[in-house]
């Protein structure tokens, strides 16, 4: 089964990190995902940039462009990982092993219904 | 992230939002900053024993409210006013707005108040960016002086004073109307641009000290365009600092020397902040409102699109140029132009939109520079050289003035007949 596990965190707070403290924590994750690399289990990954770089394009009739990010919140969607697991204790261990690396803010792990991994995109 | 590390970047990004609100709430800089210093070392002792809070700003403005009271009852007792029952009342009913505040309604102009009392119009740039640092971003004099090259003595004394002056200005604390809101914008818009361009101006060997002032004036801009989400002026003005800062590490060479656009090694760009910059200026585009900072933007932009030199269009940047002119008259803009011009339309055609300019810029090295290159390019090396002169003379770093130095060394090779045109 296929899990998404998408990563919430104050981007206000994120944006505070040193330079150097930001490339430890990038380091840290890159050793779990390898991990999951070698056992074939990891799908694409993706860290997105700051909510202020966000369009939502609400699909009203006509459709209606906003800036900004889909939800205010208090903590914004950073980033995601698709992973393979048996079941959901083994994608609560995935996201423990990134939450070690990584601490703060929340992961939400949400089972994938279709997925379409495309390939054209590098 | 050990403790202190989480608690250090929590306490920066909280910092405008809860000093913001203690501000409106002290009527006074100094308690504000105070209650927020206060507040902080408290955080430092709970945070670690019961873990983050939820909301860190909210937070420290409750901690930050309660022990500025306090310091305001024990000011009021040692003073012995009796008739000042202002501060109380007042007290009285800041401590609603607090709660409503807790709701997370006005922080928008709360921060945007902070930061537009930086812009005194009385104050000195310097003075203005100085104070920025100190109270909105919260770094420390120490952090300052070492930006700005001076001793912590003398940058200790120039906010000293930068505050006194903002103590006496009357800032009004009601909540802004439109109009007014979008003329502080404005002027804080042109304050974080100071603080970029103080950095960005450094010569290759102060540039890594001056970075800070370069970043910390992004982090300013993301947070006023998280504020004000739809201003396209403010998009332009975050993807403007981005595209520029990007080709930082490409600026200098290892002798701190400066290597020219066209020079630059484009590998070593920030390719992740030239995608947001350019997602930015793609948003700012569609609201079809054009401002100067999306014009430079956009101008930027083509640079970070161009993957070799010879592929910048500059064409749409001579353009580009001439709406900048419209909309900011400025000599400094039309040399920038000539550059675009004398790629796009050659040597000669740039030649002639400077000439006008010398009685204007007669002390502006640039000028010099961009003439001597000119001239250089349609062969009138004598007239090249002495324009070269008078850029050396004008330079206001050693850096300049090397490069110069440089176009000097290649007329000299060429005036010995050397040039090998071959090779």
């Amino acid at each position: 089964m296929l899990y998404a596990i998408l990563c919430y965190h104050d981007e206000d707070f994120v944006g505070s990190w040193s330079k150097e403290h930001d490339a430890d924590v990038m380091a840290k994750l890159a050793v779990v995902q390898e991990k999951l690399t070698k056992q074939g289990r990891l799908g694409p990954v993706a860290r997105l940039l700051p909510t202020t770089a966000a369009t939502t394009l609400r699909k009203e009739n006509p459709p209606l462009v906003l800036d900004g990010p889909y939800a205010e919140t208090k903590e914004q969607l950073l980033g995601f990982y698709i992973v393979d697991c048996k079941n959901l204790d083994e994608a609560v261990e995935v996201a423990r092993d990134l939450g070690a690396a990584n601490p703060g803010g929340a992961y939400e792990i949400r089972p994938v219904g279709l997925f379409a991994p495309g390939g054209a995109v590098k | 992230m050990n403790d202190e590390a989480w608690i250090d970047a929590a306490l920066t990004s909280a910092r405008p939002q809860a000093v913001g609100a203690l501000l409106r709430y002290f009527r006074d800089l100094d308690t504000a900053e105070e209650a927020f210093q206060n507040a902080s070392l408290r955080a430092l002792k709970s945070w670690q024993q019961n873990g983050p809070p939820r909301d860190p700003a909210a937070w420290l403005i409750m901690v930050g409210r309660n022990a500025g009271i306090d310091e305001v009852r024990r000011r009021r007792k040692q003073e012995a006013l009796p008739d000042d029952d202002q501060a109380i009342s007042d007290l009285g009913d800041a401590e609603e707005e607090v709660a409503e505040r807790l709701d997370g309604s006005h922080y928008r102009d709360d921060i945007l108040r902070l930061l537009f009392i930086c812009c005194h119009p009385e104050l000195q740039p310097t003075q203005q960016i100085a104070l920025a640092l100190r109270i909105v971003s919260g770094l420390s004099v120490k952090q300052i002086a070492r930006a700005f090259l001076v001793s912590e003595a003398a940058m200790e004394q120039r906010i000293t004073r930068a505050k006194a002056r903002v103590a006496d200005a009357d800032v009004p604390f009601e909540a802004p109307g439109a109009v007014e809101r979008s003329q502080r914008l404005a002027s804080v818009a042109a304050m974080i641009y100071l603080i970029f361009n103080e950095g960005y101006s450094a010569s290759g060997d102060t540039a890594d000290i001056r970075k800070p002032l370069c970043e910390e004036a992004i982090r300013l801009s993301r947070l006023l365009l998280r504020l004000f989400p739809a201003e396209p002026e403010m998009m332009g003005l975050l993807a403007l600092l981005l595209l520029q800062h990007a080709r930082a590490a490409a600026r200098f060479d290892a002798e701190g020397s400066i290597v020219l656009l066209e020079d630059q090694d484009r590998s070593l760009w920030n390719k992740t902040m030239i995608a947001e910059g350019l997602a930015l200026i793609d948003k700012a585009m569609r609201h079809r409102a054009s401002g100067p900072y999306q014009v430079q933007a956009a101008i930027a932009a083509l640079h970070c699109r161009a993957e070799k030199p010879e592929d910048t269009d500059w064409t749409q940047i001579d353009l580009l140029y001439g709406a900048l002119e419209l909309m900011q008259p400025s000599p400094v803009i039309t040399l920038n132009r000539a550059v675009a011009v004398s790629k796009a339309r050659g040597a000669e055609a740039a030649l002639a939109m400077i000439e006008p300019l010398e009685a204007r810029l007669s002390n502006y090295f640039h000028f010099f520079g961009v003439r001597g290159a000119l001239l250089m390019q349609l062969g009138r090396n004598d007239e090249a050289r002495t324009a070269f002169d008078r850029a050396i003379a004008l330079a206001n770093t050693s850096a300049e003035a090397a490069h110069i130095r440089m176009h000097l060394d290649r007329l000299m090779r060429d005036a010995k007949g050397g040039d090998k045109a071959g090779r």
